[in-house]
């Protein structure tokens, strides 16, 4: 079963009598296990399709089938729900609240659960997880006492701490040294590989998109092409020569 | 219940990350309910005191006064007639159903002399021995009261009060000492406890009790009408008598001279000035009142058109009025309180909605990982709620101090009150729920999306 699926979704936005078109009919299938680049210059649409993919706003017309489920038919509640179960996000600029620990920053999704687990299972997902992401010693640390690579990879974990199938990376590195990059695009490789999860990177930079298997290219609210990254197709070719 | 916890641990760790801020903010709410519970607690020692002072006249009090008496169309007051007697105050014992006791009282106002020093007492009182349990007075300090038996023989015995006590002896003790009051030796065999002044303001230990007869015939007796001064005047003010002499036949003989001479005969009045009378209860006051009114009516054989030669005092009226004037003097100050609390929850207002704008990026964070419109809604006004709570508390703290400090130095009587402090509580709940809604709302209206992408 596909993780996501748009049929000829579109998206308008009024500006008073003025229609703003920004996504103009957009059909997309990610299989679940995929990780997706989503590429383009700003002002193509890939920020709105990606909130669209994160149930954050909804289309004009189409379908938009997420895990299964119907979402373009969903209201405000349901939409939160989903989020909630279905999408790990992370940002550009980590988003963390602030004066908070690390650990509770990964816990704060936790508390708009429903069936919650309880306060020490919780607490332990919390802390397997920041181990996971290589913070196990800094757990009690604020966002202000960590470097911008360990606000992310926080980030990371609060994002997985429900356990949704998708994960939505809106430029992960945008805001990091090139060494910090790719420690963090390592640990979505990893991720991907060890967890299976479905990941879809918005970015600006060629090299993100090749840790990707897929990449996904945006011009004026259309996809121009949808290609597999050269080294997969590299391996693709070797093997088939081979 | 759990979700509460962790509802109350989010607002209060947003509250502290600025700490600064939310107490200003909080400021409001807790000078408004220091204000309510200060004003409550001083209102409320304020109408105790009062009970307190209408006590110490004495509990569920009524005085039968007698009415005034005219002379030749001159009315002279109430209290200047002699329809009160002895057989009144037994009457009224036996047959009043809602009287709890009755004593017959006379007063006089005369010197006193101990040794080199004189007094003129506020209050010298002839009674009978229950009279001190009718006025709460029983308590004495030293010595013992005086009985039925010192009553009957007039015996020369006396109680004092301890401003009398201190005129005269100066500090010693009285029991035993022998005072002069109109040329008449008087022991003093006790002295009472302090009683304050009454309602009136009269100092109620300066004061002088005595037998009532002690009083009526060997003291006042002396000149037998002078008990009541006023209603002494009675016999010589009767001029019309002598200016239109009456015409009607004297039942006896015209006596002359000589003979009234040679044959006084023995006046001895017996009337009473006034009857004090304790009810049963304070609800058969007025029951009591109605008893009192319809026994001396028939006793006095008053025709049902003919006015009352009696007054009944009762001393709820003047309580009333007490009670009236200063109520409705708190209830201004209560109000002008509230005005404060109100303005209070303007400022909470006013701060929350700052706050929304401030965290937009939390909240487009929160409603991203999934909160729902009214997880934020709850959160903002769980937060309003907490604050001004946290102020209520604050305030009920402040006030008390403020209390205590008013009646540290201003000795004025105050008193916890504790339906003021719920009333805070509450009250300062509902105005975080008023004021923190709009702004909780506001927060809950949010898009995520442009919550996240607000700078």
């Amino acid at each position: 079963m596909d993780a996501i699926r748009l049929e000829d979704v579109t998206k308008t936005y009024y500006r008073g009598e003025i229609e703003i078109p920004v996504l103009r009919g957009v059909s997309l299938a990610i299989e679940r296990g995929e990780m997706v680049a989503l590429m383009g210059a700003s002002g193509s649409g890939k920020s709105t399709l990606l909130n669209l993919l994160g149930c954050l706003d909804q289309s004009s017309s189409g379908r938009y089938w997420l895990d299964g489920v119907d979402v373009s038919a969903l209201n405000r509640d349901q939409l939160a729900l989903i989020r909630n179960q279905k999408i790990g996000f992370c940002f550009q600029n980590f988003n963390l609240l602030p004066r908070t620990s690390a650990l509770q920053n990964v816990l704060m999704p936790l508390s708009y659960s429903y069936g919650r687990l309880d306060e020490l299972a919780s607490r332990e997902r919390a802390e397997h997880l920041l181990e996971r992401v290589g913070l196990k010693e800094r757990m009690d640390h604020e966002p202000s006492q960590l470097s911008g690579g360990q606000q992310q990879r926080v980030a990371i974990a609060r994002a997985l701490i429900a356990q949704p199938p998708v994960l939505l990376a809106d430029e992960p590195t945008g805001a990091l040294d090139s060494k910090t990059s790719a420690e963090i695009l390592a640990l979505f490789g990893q991720l991907h590989r060890e967890e299976g999860l479905t990941i879809i990177l918005v970015t600006h930079e060629g090299e993100v998109a090749e840790h990707a298997q897929r990449t996904i290219h945006m011009r004026d609210g259309k996809i121009e092409h949808d290609t597999p990254t050269a080294q997969l197709a590299g391996a693709i070719a070797t093997r088939i020569e081979g | 219940m759990r979700k509460f916890i962790r509802m109350m641990l989010m607002a209060v760790s947003a509250l502290r990350s600025n700490v600064m801020r939310s107490v200003l903010t909080t400021l409001g709410i807790v000078i408004g309910t220091a204000a309510v519970i200060t004003m409550m607690e001083i209102g409320q020692g304020a109408s105790n005191a009062l009970q307190r002072s209408i006590q110490s006249v004495g509990a569920n009090n009524l005085q039968v006064l007698p009415g005034s008496a005219a002379a030749g169309g001159v009315s002279k007051g109430i209290g200047t007639s002699r329809s009160l007697t002895p057989q009144d105050v037994e009457a009224i014992q036996r047959e009043c159903s809602a009287v709890y006791d009755a004593a017959p009282v006379v007063g006089t106002s005369l010197q006193v002399v101990y040794n080199s020093r004189n007094t003129v007492p506020a209050v010298i009182l002839g009674t009978s021995p229950n009279y001190l349990a009718i006025r709460d007075r029983q308590h004495l300090i030293e010595g013992k009261s005086f009985d039925e038996r010192d009553v009957q023989q007039a015996n020369k015995v006396c109680l004092i009060g301890v401003t009398l006590s201190q005129t005269l002896f100066d500090g010693d003790s009285p029991i035993g000492k022998v005072i002069r009051v109109q040329n008449v030796p008087m022991r003093v065999i006790g002295l009472l406890s302090a009683k304050g002044s009454n309602v009136m303001g009269l100092d109620m230990d300066d004061i002088l009790i005595a037998p009532l007869t002690t009083i009526k015939h060997r003291i006042a007796g002396t000149a037998a009408t002078q008990v009541n001064q006023s209603a002494a005047v009675v016999t010589t003010i009767n001029t019309l008598s002598q200016i239109y002499p009456r015409t009607g036949l004297d039942l006896y003989p015209i006596r002359s001279q000589s003979q009234v001479i040679n044959t006084p005969q023995p006046i001895r009045q017996t009337h009473v000035n006034c009857i004090a009378v304790r009810a049963a209860s304070t609800p058969e006051i007025d029951e009591a009142k109605r008893q009192i009114t319809t026994l001396l009516r028939e006793r006095h054989r008053l025709a049902v058109d003919e006015l009352e030669d009696f007054y009944i005092r009762d001393m709820t009226e003047i309580v009333k009025t007490f009670n009236d004037s200063s109520t409705s003097m708190l209830r201004l100050l209560l109000f002008v309180a509230l005005v404060s609390l109100v303005v209070g929850g303007v400022g909470i207002m006013n701060i929350m909605l700052v706050s929304v704008t401030e965290r937009t990026h939390e909240i487009g964070l929160r409603m991203a990982v999934g909160a729902r419109a009214r997880d934020i809604l709850t959160q903002f006004l769980v937060e309003a709620v907490l604050l001004c709570l946290i102020g209520g508390g604050m305030g009920i703290l402040i006030g008390r101090g403020a209390s205590e400090l008013v009646k540290y130095f201003l000795a004025w009587p105050v008193e916890v009150s504790l339906p003021a402090m719920v009333a805070a509580v509450i009250v300062s709940f509902s105005v975080g729920v008023a004021f923190g809604f709009y702004p909780a709302w506001k927060a809950s209206r949010l898009d995520p999306i442009d919550a996240l992408r607000y700078e």
